[in-house]
């Protein structure tokens, strides 16, 4: 009970990273030798084949594609999510109403209602935002609301007191005051958007990073697929530890 | 996100809400209801769900999904064990080697920000296009949540329990049996619980995206060849199979953590 209490100083901490991605590029080079180059190649052969990747001409087409697609699903996660977050917060009963079914929505397996997304928007990138948005969505909401739900009494006083209109007070008292919260939703609302888009590209679909992923299955490539799901993997990660650190941010500031 | 106990409310609120959320469902489904079958919506890609469940029954009664269905659940079943065992001691050994824990934390935190299905083809290649990569994808989605959870539970049982263990003078067997795991299981129960949630998505989602049998493949194939109503059919099974599975689970939980609450508030 003594180490885990007492922070870690920063060049701890950076040790710390370091240990890890070691263990992490030893485990990988262990396992490459283990199943063989041709089944899993190992890190260096891999970082080779991101670089013949990323040069090559269709690349781009594909990562703007689901760029595109990403961007749009997680913009109206973020705004959706919030506003009905918002919405729900704010108004305690409908609140009630609707907490245990967005729980219930947050855990089935939505890829089974893909074919639904793609017979109401056809084929193409609305279907793959409309997923994406149906994926990130739902934990938006659900963190806005619960933070909403428990601001302290003062900040609600103070709108009463100032008349504010739903807008002024959305805008001016009940989002800064949530922020932390909506930031946490953010952080699992984009790894789920990203989730749901790059899934609606596995299937039926002929573009995106996704698309990509498929037909490196269908020749049986198994560089590629790598070299793409550490790029997927880098990507996330980063977005991901980028997001904790604001959270943590305004929770100290908080 | 966990809501107030229930028991805080006052009883007539708390039916008054469960009223309005049945009602919520029964509009939506009658306005689907309706929309289809006035032809609001296209017909023939959103069928009404009064056929819907006539198709799921049919289904159901004709039992021509049955080895998929098995299958699907089979290999979520394998999944969640594996899960659960590995996970539970994954999260002792983090709790008992907090160095370590330092050190993956940053994994723990981003593990769930990478969209896990990139690794189902590097499976496939790994293990064949079998079973086996169902079984794998699901068991990587969920341990890490066990091992969390577990950690948590671990973490929180009350330092005076662990005080009064030692005063009794019992062993380090007695003490797990009678004090730690105890005090620690609605948190390793919400492991258990998110572990079944997703070896589901994953099994299912797997087998959606690329695999020969299984729920997931049958819906896949019914939306592949038009036809809407097994789709459907399908669809409803499994909404409403996965759904009462959740619900159960989701009951247990609240009862285990109220329990908690009350021995705390005695």
């Amino acid at each position: 009970m003594n180490s885990p209490n007492a922070l870690p100083t920063a060049a701890q901490r950076w040790g710390d990273v370091v240990l890890l991605l070691l263990g992490i590029l030893g485990c990988w080079a262990l396992a490459s030798w283990f199943f063989g180059p041709t089944i899993l190649p190992g890190p260096f052969s891999t970082f080779k084949q991101v670089r013949i990747e990323v040069s090559d001409a269709e690349f781009a087409d594909h990562l703007t594609e689901t760029g595109l697609a990403f961007g749009a699903a997680l913009c109206i996660s973020l705004f959706g999510g919030m506003a009905i977050g918002l919405l729900l917060g704010a108004r305690r009963l409908a609140g009630d109403v609707f907490e245990p079914l967005l729980l219930a929505l947050y855990s089935i397996p939505k890829i089974a209602l893909y074919p639904v997304v793609l017979l109401i928007f056809g084929l193409g990138i609305s279907a793959k935002i409309a997923f994406g948005a149906i994926h990130g969505i739902i934990p938006m909401v659900i963190f806005t609301m619960t933070a909403i739900r428990n601001l302290r009494p003062v900040h609600l006083r103070s709108i009463r007191a100032h008349r504010l209109t739903a807008w002024q007070a959305a805008v001016h008292v009940l989002i800064p005051a949530a922020l932390p919260e909506i930031v946490a939703g953010l952080r699992i609302g984009f790894s789920l958007t990203l989730l749901g888009t790059l899934l609606g590209e596995m299937f039926a679909s002929q573009r995106g990073i996704g698309h990509l992923l498929m037909r490196a299955i269908d020749r049986n490539d198994a560089p590629t697929i790598v070299a793409l799901a550490l790029m997927l993997f880098l990507f996330a990660t980063a977005v991901s530890l980028g997001l904790l650190q604001w959270d943590k941010k305004l929770r100290r500031a908080a | 996100m966990t809501a107030l106990p229930g028991s805080l409310q006052p009883a007539w609120l708390k039916h008054r809400v469960v009223a309005l959320r049945l009602l919520v469902i029964a509009g939506c489904v009658l306005l689907l209801e309706a929309g289809s079958r006035l032809g609001w919506i296209n017909p023939v890609s959103f069928i009404p769900p009064s056929k819907m469940l006539l198709s799921a029954i049919e289904l159901l009664v004709k039992g021509s999904f049955k080895t998929d269905i098995w299958l699907t659940l089979s290999a979520a079943s394998i999944a969640v064990l594996l899960a659960v065992l590995f996970g539970f001691l994954f999260g002792v050994i983090l709790f008992k080697l907090p160095r370590l824990r330092r050190v993956l934390d940053p994994l723990l935190l981003s593990y769930y920000a990478v969209p896990i299905f990139v690794l189902y083809p590097m499976l496939i290649v790994l293990l064949g296009l079998n079973r086996w990569p169902l079984v794998a994808l699901g068991f990587l989605f969920a341990v890490v949540a066990m091992a969390v959870n577990t950690l948590n539970g671990l973490e929180r049982v009350p330092a005076v329990l662990l005080r009064t263990a030692r005063m009794l003078r019992m062993g380090r067997i007695d003490e797990l049996r009678l004090i730690t795991l105890p005090a620690s299981l609605p948190f390793v129960f919400t492991g258990i619980k998110l572990a079944v949630v997703y070896s589901f998505i994953a099994v299912i989602g797997g087998e959606f995206v690329l695999s020969g049998a299984g729920f997931g493949y049958q819906i896949a194939y019914a939306y592949n060849n038009f036809d809407n109503p097994t789709m459907y059919g399908l669809m409803t099974l499994l909404l409403l199979f996965v759904g009462t599975i959740n619900l159960l689970l989701h009951m247990a939980e609240q009862r285990l953590y109220q329990r908690r609450v009350l021995k705390e508030l005695t």
